[in-house]
């Protein structure tokens, strides 16, 4: 090695030894509050689960395909999620279903409720924006395993920390449709909403989100579509599901496993996309 | 009268560097040195005006003269630099450039509406839900919102479209629901920034009559920004014109046809047809500037084909032409005269160009004599008056 390099690698800058030194600091002192957290919300989590899954399969399959004709009206829709609903259940695949569905749903909730406010904020300023962008821009290109191994010291193993890794995930994409969408807001109608007398919020709820909701919604059929695609990597970590089917194909070279699995999420991805698009074809 | 309105040397400068910019506009300085010094735009310098309750005054210019600049200082769109921008609220003067939050929003509820040039409707929201917003932000109760809201759809012809969303209609019904909208906040004041400018050119003309109409009825105080000279002489009460940011000249539609003030506004009036704004009293001679007979013979014209005799309560006793004694007529009943019986016509002050010359057309170049409300005789209008305004000589 050239003395050039071997000087430069000789002080290296111990990144990795400080990001160890940190969660370590947090494991050391507040390892109590993290694993009281990861407790309360596996048993929500795994108590949803149950609930769920005391109802008899077709009926709850029915009961989601009729959400589904209720959020979009749509008699062929209805029955298609019924059908695909019929096939997990043939294919013997519902409890790991329900069990992908609710962290599925959850992290796509929990990072709208985050990530839309968020995205509010830094519409309405810039500034915030700024600082947040490079935030977002590593949140989503860390590779999915280094944020894995400290989310694994600090909440140990369980549906709670796939479920946090889905959510870390997924909330740029939530943020950044937000945002898009109120930035997007024509400058005309925010004029008319002033000139008429509207207060802050009044301007937030009856002109800003309105005219952002096409994109927002866009942003939680998107939240949803990347929370399922990050069911396998939350299943390295203990989350339960269909993640844990396709982990077990791999490990036992199991093709036909693969497959089912593999299949299974295939149709809860179209069924929640198509029960999820508001706004995109309906009143126009 | 009542001042509604009342700009103050009102400065609007975009940017940073507020003080800086000022500090050029005292000197003199124009927009593009503003630009290059400081990097901020101005919007319109050292403007004062004042407008009047229930008139239309027309802010001309343009674009880029700041006349929505200045437009958009009276509900605070655009934040006024120094200066004042006083409105009428009920029986106080408020300034709106000093005015708090709450005193701003209660002006722009039920005092300032206005009208903007690409409609600004909420596309989600049917024709009733947008006349409305004025009404829901101020909180007024749904029930009467709702009666007010038919009421205003009525009186702009849209009640049959009020299920419908606003992409749904045409241009020009877009921008009626935008007048409904501004209509039923009831605030006396209006603003109109370009808000036919959008509109192809009948449906244009079709909206200016409307507004017209209503106003006529509802009589509010309207600003309105265009950069169509016809438009404002066709609706203006008081026509200002700008240019780069600064008021070159204000007064009514015929004084600015006339006299125009520098070569900007001639610029601007060249191509504007004088007939659609001139009226009998704008280009007669005085009576008293006519040459004068004996026996109380006044000549109408120079060439001396017509003459009056009047009497003391300056009343026409007796007319000749050419030599003739002569009847004389009202230019309103020009059609249905026949051309046989020697002619004098007469007009009133108000009587537009157009119909005395069609007048003077018919009587093959008579003179036209003027003539107050009382019928006494006030002047003349000669071929040579009528040309001289027409090619603005």
């Amino acid at each position: 090695m050239d003395p050039i390099s071997q000087f430069m690698v000789d002080h290296k800058i111990p990144i990795g030894a400080w990001g160890k030194a940190f969660f370590g600091f947090l494991t050391d002192n507040f390892d109590t509050i993290f694993r009281a957290f990861s407790n309360g919300l596996n048993f929500l989590l795994d108590g949803l689960v149950n609930i769920l899954l005391m109802v008899p399969p077709v009926l709850l399959a029915l009961v989601i395909a009729g959400i589904a004709w209720l959020l979009q009206r749509s008699r062929p829709l209805a029955i298609g999620v019924f059908l695909g609903l019929i096939f997990i259940i043939n294919q013997n695949l519902w409890k790991q279903t329900v069990q992908t569905l609710v962290l599925v749903v959850a992290a796509a909730a929990m990072a709208m409720a985050i990530g839309v406010p968020l995205g509010i904020w830094a519409a309405h300023k810039p500034k915030v924006y700024r600082v947040m962008l490079p935030v977002l821009d590593l949140m989503q290109t860390l590779p999915t395993f280094v944020y894995l191994i400290p989310v694994l010291t600090l909440f140990g193993l369980g549906n709670a920390p796939g479920l946090i890794v889905t959510i870390i995930f997924v909330i740029p994409t939530a943020v950044r449709l937000t945002h898009l969408g109120v930035v997007s807001v024509p400058k005309s109608i925010i004029e008319a909403g002033e000139a008429f007398g509207a207060t802050k919020s009044q301007l937030l709820w009856k002109v800003e989100l309105p005219s952002a909701l096409p994109t927002i919604m866009a942003g939680l059929t998107q939240s949803i579509m990347l929370s399922l695609s990050m069911v396998v990597f939350a299943a390295l970590i203990g989350a339960g599901g269909l993640g844990t089917e396709i982990n077990r194909a791999l490990g036992s070279r199991r093709i036909d496993l693969g497959l089912e699995a593999g299949l299974a999420i295939v149709v809860l991805a179209i069924v929640l996309d198509r029960m999820t698009r508001i706004g995109v074809g309906g009143k126009k | 009268m009542t001042v509604a309105v009342d700009f103050r040397n009102v400065d609007i400068v975009f940017g940073a560097d507020q003080a800086g910019s000022l500090a050029m506009i005292d000197a003199g300085a124009t927009r593009a040195e503003i630009l290059e010094k400081t990097g901020n735009v101005l919007g319109c310098a050292g403007a004062s005006l004042t407008v009047n309750e229930g008139e239309i005054s027309v802010l001309m210019g343009l674009s880029g003269s700041g006349k929505s600049t200045l437009l958009r200082a009276v509900n605070r769109l655009n934040v006024v630099s120094r200066g004042q921008v006083l409105v009428k609220d009920g029986d106080k003067i408020v300034d709106v450039v000093t005015c708090d939050q709450a005193t701003l929003r209660r002006l722009r509820q039920k005092q300032v509406a206005m009208v903007f040039q690409q409609f600004g409707l909420l596309p989600w929201r049917t024709v009733e839900e947008n006349v409305g917003l004025g009404l829901e932000l101020a909180g007024v109760p749904e029930a009467e919102r709702k009666e007010r809201v038919h009421r205003q759809l009525k009186l702009v012809n849209l009640d049959q479209w009020s299920k419908k969303y606003a992409h749904e209609l045409s241009g020009g019904m877009q921008q009626r629901v935008g007048l409904a909208r501004a209509f039923a906040t009831e605030a006396p004041i209006l603003l109109m920034d370009e808000p036919f400018s959008a509109l192809d050119p009948l449906i244009r003309t079709k909206l200016q009559d409307e507004l017209l109409q209503l106003q006529a009825e509802l009589k509010k105080t309207i600003i309105f920004v265009s950069h169509d000279l016809e438009e404002a002489l066709k609706i203006g009460s008081h026509i200002t014109i700008m240019e780069g940011g600064r008021i070159v000249q204000t007064g009514a539609p015929e004084d600015i046809v006339l006299r125009p003030a520098n070569d900007y506004v001639r610029d601007f009036i060249a191509n504007v047809n004088p007939l659609s704004v001139l009226t009998a009293w704008n280009v007669m001679r005085d009576r008293r500037d006519l040459e004068q007979g004996k026996d109380g013979w006044v000549w109408l014209d120079r060439r001396k084909t017509t003459r009056f005799k009047i009497d003391d309560h300056g009343l026409v006793a007796a007319a000749e032409r050419d030599g003739k004694p002569a009847v004389w007529v009202s230019c309103a009943d020009v059609e249905s005269q026949s051309e046989e019986a020697a002619q004098v016509f007469w007009a009133n002050p108000g009587t537009s160009l157009k119909t005395v010359m069609l007048a003077m057309h018919r009587s093959q170049t008579a003179p036209v004599a003027l003539f107050d409300d009382q019928s006494r005789f006030v002047g003349a209008i000669g071929i040579r008056d009528v040309l001289s305004a027409v090619l603005r000589r």
